[in-house]
């Protein structure tokens, strides 16, 4: 007997045709490569993948990725991506998306999602700043970091993307540099394989806006304790760390999110029979 | 004596149960309007409350008739007030005249001065005393006895219409019976001209349903099995009634964290293949319209209800209006053909809903259904609804396909969709614009190619028969919509008996609009009253923008949190018809 002959996609398959608008040097194109490569690795297929995302440069990965995908309105990709997978848990659902779209504009969205524990994989790029408006401070960065807008810095304190997460209740949470892509497909295969709401916030330099960046490569490090099941303890570490411990810090166990679907037990006249006298 | 002259019996009689909250009015007026279809009478209640959450003032407003009705009457024939704290504030909600009866408890006090008529009789009622001497006895059920008893319901009828409602509890069930019992014997030798006319219908077969409930079934009807919302009033019954019936259907509901969450994981679901409703009311409505561009430019077909209160802002939560039309029309930004739709009775918000989602599958486009507080919050016994085949289904593509491209150029507008899942067919659907295969595009051939064909796709579907509703004929006509057309109905019927003939068109279908249809609706017609619930005429303003009407124009709109008046409708055209 012959079994079908089935080819898994490769890295390079699940990549598309379409030029990213990145900029040369940009972190995006590393993290592009790293999440093909963690999709291959879980020899997933590329018609049961979805990458969903709201706007922002990296929020452009749908178009560069070759499976489905849904570019959606400024900070509403995990929305559009809880409604995708509560209704298709046959699905891969990644949501990807920047430090604005992700912790500003769509900063409650984060907290409900991480509540909701939902089976989903949430990617941030985080380069402290937007890019795609050419240059303003971002939720996560520095106060004193001068730019058009808020002349000499927001005087804001950064936002803690990883201790929110672990506070709402994300079941798996990671933190990973893009300049590392073998790490990084690493932590995000391991993220997809997580049940529940897998957070994973990818150092993703933008060097048009903040050259500075480039010293990223330098401060990134695997993190010196390994994985806790401990909330409160991966949040102390990850409050007092410098922000460059890469790898996963959290991994919980909570039970995801998932009504049942697909089986009625109910027919349209049973519901008809509450209305009739 | 006055009373005397009246006929014995009415084709209709109105009546207000009022009280402090947790004084149980909604329960009696529900029990006294079940008991009435149960006994073969058609009739609606309305429920009207303040603005405290509990414990404020409350009434149930009830009209019953022996001939389908569809909206209250200008006054009330009788008021039946529980206590009388706040009460003033329903002054303008229950007009009483002095055909009129105010029934009260003495030990409350005397009825506020601004809710009694000139002329209208009173009489007093010992609802909490009588209420004492039954072991777990309540003043409403003294009260439901007592009015059923006056408009001459029968007694198993209430009996039964209170076992239903109570169920199981045995004891509850005995006190609320003798309490009825109590009010029946108190009514015994009262005098009351407001009585139903025998009942020539039998009522079982017949529905009893909300506006809300209609709208929730009608998009299960039409194949929703996703909906997330956020809790608004008063759209929140809706998707209370939704939830179970969704898990019973194997769907389900999601409690978003906003509106803006709410619609974009009803696109996520719809963009999956399942198709995916959210509910709200004007201000959710406001947080979703960027989205609402979202879904015209992907192409994903979702139907968002908003159920209308007295805005803008928070408003008026509680009151009906018609005042999110020019929203719902024109609040998406960019060129972006939508379908804007409204059920015109509690029992259409059925077949209204159930055609909006087949519109949104059909043309993958969304589709905002308006309803409102008044259709939504009203229980009202329906004859049982036909079974509406709605023409349109999703267009969904082959998998496998050569050279797919997810926004194809095709002569209807409507492309084959993709769902997730189908190998061959990868695409990224894309709120940027984009060329066919859905890659971004900033050229202007793409972006003209792409709002040509979203544009096309709304001339693609025949709307049918259900874009109006059109009765009778006459050389005057009423232009009205939604929750007005009960309203109007009765005015037109009134003149009727003048001799006086008025057409109704009453539109379902507001966009796109169809000019050519309303032209040839309206042939014939001289003068055409527009009838709306809105403070500056937004549905006349729409009229004559999108319209060419050869008929001579006049404007009657009054905003909400009053309800629209037959009797006010019905003079406009007694007036207007005079030549």
């Amino acid at each position: 007997m012959n079994a079908p002959v089935t080819t898994l996609p490769s890295a390079k398959d699940f990549k598309s045709d379409t030029k990213p608008v990145w900029c040369p040097g940009c972190g995006d194109h590393g993290v592009l490569t790293s999440l093909a490569r963690a999709l291959a690795d879980l020899t997933c297929r590329r018609e049961e993948v979805a990458i969903v995302s709201g706007i922002g440069c990296s929020s452009r990965m749908p178009a560069y990725t070759n499976c489905y995908g849904f570019h959606g309105v400024h900070g509403r990709a995990l929305a559009v991506a809880t409604g995708l997978k509560v209704s298709r848990p046959d699905l891969t659902v990644i949501a990807t998306g920047g430090d604005g779209d992700g912790y500003s504009i769509g900063g409650n969205h984060f907290l409900h999602a991480c509540r909701r524990n939902v089976d989903l994989t949430y990617i941030v790029m985080d380069n402290h700043v937007y890019g795609m408006t050419k240059g303003q401070s971002s939720p996560t960065t520095e106060p004193d970091w001068d730019n058009a807008l808020t002349p000499g810095g927001t005087g804001l304190r950064p936002f803690q993307p990883l201790v929110i997460a672990l506070a709402s209740g994300a079941n798996f949470v990671g933190r990973a540099f893009s300049g590392d892509v073998i790490g990084t497909a690493h932590i995000i295969a391991e993220a997809v394989k997580s049940p529940g709401f897998s957070f994973v916030e990818i150092l993703s330099p933008c060097i048009t806006f903040r050259p500075e960046q480039r010293d990223w490569k330098e401060l990134a490090r695997p993190s010196p304790v390994p994985v806790t099941n401990d909330a409160a303890r991966a949040a102390r570490r990850i409050m007092t760390d410098d922000g460059f411990n890469i790898g996963i810090l959290y991994a919980g166990n909570r039970k995801p999110y998932q009504p049942e679907i697909g089986r009625a037990q109910r027919s349209l006249q049973d519901l008809a029979r509450e209305f009739a006298l | 004596m006055a009373l005397a002259a009246r006929p014995e019996t009415s084709p209709t009689v109105s009546i207000a149960m009022t009280g402090s909250g947790g004084s149980g009015v909604m329960t009696a007026g529900n029990m006294l309007l079940e008991a009435a279809a149960l006994a073969g009478y058609y009739g609606l209640m309305s429920r009207t409350s303040g603005p405290q959450i509990r414990g404020g003032e409350a009434a149930a407003l009830i009209r019953l008739a022996g001939d389908p009705i569809d909206g209250h009457d200008d006054r009330f024939d009788l008021l039946i007030s529980i206590d009388w704290l706040n009460l003033e504030r329903f002054a303008d909600e229950i007009p009483l005249d002095g055909e009129s009866i105010a029934i009260g408890d003495p030990s409350q006090g005397e009825p506020p001065a601004a809710m009694i008529g000139p002329g209208t009789k009173r009489l007093a009622l010992p609802m909490k005393d009588l209420a004492k001497k039954i072991p777990g006895g309540r003043a409403n059920m003294i009260a439901l006895g007592y009015v059923a008893s006056l408009i001459g319901l029968p007694n198993d009828a209430v009996a039964e219409a209170v076992r239903h409602t109570l169920g199981t509890e045995g004891g509850r069930v005995t006190a609320s019976l003798a309490g009825i019992e109590a009010g029946r014997l108190a009514a015994a030798n009262v005098p009351c001209p407001h009585k139903l006319a025998p009942s020539r219908g039998r009522g079982a077969g017949r529905w009893l349903i909300t506006g809300n409930e209609a709208a929730g079934y009608g998009a299960l009807k039409g194949g929703v099995r996703f909906v997330a919302a956020y809790p608004i009033t008063p759209a929140t019954e809706l998707l209370e009634w939704m939830s179970p019936a969704l898990s019973g259907l194997g769907g389900v509901l999601v409690q978003a964290e906003d509106e803006l969450a709410s619609i974009n994981m009803a696109i996520g679901a719809s963009y999956g293949g399942t198709p995916a409703l959210t509910a709200t009311s004007g201000p959710g409505l406001a947080l979703m319209t960027e989205s609402l561009g979202l879904a015209v430019a992907a192409e994903v077909p979702i139907v968002v209800v908003d159920v209308m209160r007295c805005g803008p802002s928070t408003g008026i939560p509680t009151k009906s209006e018609q005042s999110d039309l020019n929203l719902a029309l024109y609040g998406v930004h960019g060129d972006a053909p939508h379908v804007v739709v409204a059920p015109n009775s509690v029992a259409d918000c059925l077949a209204t809903t159930q055609w909006a989602v087949h519109l949104a599958e059909a043309m993958q486009v969304p589709v905002v259904v308006l309803s409102d507080q008044s259709m939504g919050q009203t229980r009202m016994v329906i004859d049982p609804p036909r079974d509406e085949e709605f023409a349109g289904k999703r267009a969904v593509a082959a998998a496998n396909g050569q050279d797919y491209r997810r926004y194809a150029l095709t002569p209807s507008g409507v492309s084959p969709m993709a769902i997730p899942g189908a190998p061959g067919l990868m695409y990224t659907a894309d709120g940027l614009e984009h060329n066919e295969r859905g890659t971004p595009s900033s050229q202007a051939k793409d972006h003209i190619a792409q709002l040509d064909k979203r544009q096309r796709k709304l001339g693609s579907v025949d709307f049918g028969p259900h874009w109006a509703e059109i009765e009778g004929d006459g050389e005057i006509a009423v232009l009205t919509w939604g929750s007005c057309t009960g309203p109007v109905r009765e005015a037109i019927a009134r003149a009727r008996d003048d001799g006086i003939a008025v057409k109704l068109v009453s539109l379902r279908l507001l966009s796109p609009p169809h000019p050519d249809r309303l032209a040839a609706a309206l042939k014939g017609v001289k003068r055409a009253l527009v009838v709306e619930q809105t403070h500056s005429g937004q549905f006349y303003r729409y009229l004559r923008a999108e319209h060419a009407l050869a008929a001579e124009l006049r404007a009657m709109h009054c905003p909400g949190a009053q309800p629209m008046r037959p009797g006010d409708i019905y003079r406009e055209l007694v007036e207007w018809s005079r030549p």
